[in-house]
């Protein structure tokens, strides 16, 4: 644990030492802003609740998240750190685990940075502040999933750009396995069941449940697997792609 | 203390490494000799645990770097070729970093730290960022990682590549410090460093060990200066002229 504790604080810190984490901070208070007020119509709705706040939240993580992802092993396998990383007496559980939570904590720093909205909410009116915090928790986790599929994606590339490419469409497929567009390429061929189970892997259908307030053990454990999975698939790639 | 045994490296069919066998004892340093390309850092990559070798095996203090990887890297210091560290991190973070992962603590912690920082001379650039520096610091800084928790086994890839003449005379100076206690590695492609640190030489060329011997019986041997034995064991056979892989 005090492995992946040191491996957790200096991928904190490399963020902080770089502009990196200070534009990226400043840009997604801005966008969060600008959708919430203008295209949420925050006041027009005249409800005090963060709905209009929320609702751009997996869009937002859709382009944002991989940014911060793609880093994590393909600069590392650009530069050679990775050799250096790899051959210290760390396990790649190890690794990937501190270079993970390195990046959702940063993640969890930017979004709790966007407090002034709530704190706006409850002047103007008395909102559900349950709700809010279960929206806070739902946005923190399917942030998790995101950054552990950038993660995984990364650690194929040492290029920087695919991997966050990559990452954007596959986290875009998976915001999106429960509509139409994604379930019509398969209902005309595949059973029933397997149409069922693409719909129920949908970041946002899980995503919506938890920010309205439903707090239900199925969408945590959902999170909890997609986080598992791809950290999990992380390692294995890691295992054959770190020399290349 | 470093044995491997039919050490075998393949990428799609070309074999990179061939049956290396050698072993290696504390207070020798072995100078691992060859043209560019031979298969010397992919043997050491996989001496240290950062790739597998596709068959054969390599013991390190007793402990197979396949199976008991960690207990094996625990004992290895290594530099990889280009010394490799984070650039934006300052020489005090990194190797602070570094005796965390390597679980230093307390008194030892800031011995080992002051004496690394005091061999290498970095006291002056502890506070500036690692992209600053130059290539010596660099290449110091990644030696300062290497020995910081006085392992039993330096491995060192190219450790004096791209320095000026004074700062590879002071980093063969330290070599031969300490290889009294130490079982030292270090892959060359330089001559002269054969003859200035190492106990040993092992010539490999195309992923074969050629030669395996002192650097005076070499020299004897050959009849002249080391470059024509080096030349004479990597050119004559024409088996080894495909060089140019790495």
């Amino acid at each position: 644990m005090n492995l992946v504790k040191a491996l957790f604080r200096r991928e904190l810190r490399s963020y902080f030492a770089t502009p990196v984490a200070y534009v990226f901070i400043v840009i997604f208070l801005i966008l969060m802003g600008t959708f919430t007020f203008y295209l949420g119509g925050f006041f027009e709705r005249g409800q005090a609740d963060l709905r209009p706040f929320f609702d751009f939240h997996p869009w937002l993580y859709l382009f944002l998240l991989p940014a911060i992802s793609m880093r994590l092993w393909a600069e590392e396998r650009k530069t050679g750190t990775v050799e250096f990383l790899m051959t210290l007496p760390v396990t790649p559980w190890q690794a990937v685990l501190g270079k993970f939570l390195a990046a959702w904590a940063f993640a969890g720093i930017a979004l709790a940075l966007t407090f002034p909205i709530w704190i706006t909410v409850n002047y103007l009116g008395s909102p559900d502040n349950g709700a809010i915090l279960a929206g806070y928790v739902g946005s923190f986790l399917m942030a998790g999933g995101f950054l552990a599929i950038g993660s995984c994606l990364s650690a194929f590339t040492r290029n920087q750009v695919i991997a966050f490419v990559i990452t954007v469409v596959v986290c875009f497929g998976f915001l999106l396995s429960g509509f139409p567009l994604v379930l019509n390429m398969f209902s005309g061929w595949a059973p029933q069941i397997v149409v069922d189970g693409i719909a129920s892997l949908s970041f946002l259908t899980h995503f919506s449940n938890i920010s309205r307030g439903v707090i239900e053990l199925r969408d945590l454990v959902y999170f909890a697997l997609v986080i598992g999975t791809f950290l999990y698939a992380n390692t294995v790639v890691l295992g054959w792609k770190k020399a290349d | 203390m470093l044995n491997t045994r039919d050490l075998t490296k393949r990428y799609d069919g070309h074999t990179v490494v061939d049956s290396l066998t050698f072993s290696c004892e504390p207070g020798e340093v072995l100078g691992f000799l060859g043209p560019n390309g031979a298969g010397k850092s992919t043997t050491m990559k996989m001496v240290t645990g950062f790739i597998s070798p596709s068959a054969g095996s390599a013991i390190v203090c007793g402990h197979d770097i396949q199976t008991d990887t960690l207990a094996a890297q625990r004992c290895i210091g290594y530099l990889a070729e280009g010394a490799p560290l984070y650039p934006e991190m300052t020489p005090k973070q990194f190797l602070d970093f570094v005796a965390d992962v390597r679980g230093l603590k307390g008194e030892r912690r800031h011995e080992r730290l002051n004496e690394v920082i005091a061999l290498l001379h970095l006291g002056p650039v502890l506070a500036q960022t690692i992209d600053t520096l130059s290539k010596g610091f660099k290449r110091r800084v990644g030696l300062a990682q290497a020995m910081l928790h006085d392992p039993d086994v330096l491995i060192l890839d190219e450790p004096t590549d791209g320095l000026d003449p004074n700062q590879k005379h002071e980093i063969r100076e330290l070599i031969r410090q300490m290889s009294k206690q130490k079982l030292i590695v270090i892959s060359t492609h330089i001559l002269e460093e054969v003859d200035a640190v190492c106990t040993r030489a092992i010539i490999i060329a195309d992923g074969r060990l050629l030669v395996d011997d002192t650097p005076k019986n070499l020299v004897a041997d050959g009849g002249g200066d080391l470059e024509t034995v080096f030349r004479r064991v990597t050119t004559n056979d024409t088996a080894y002229t495909s060089l140019g892989t790495s």
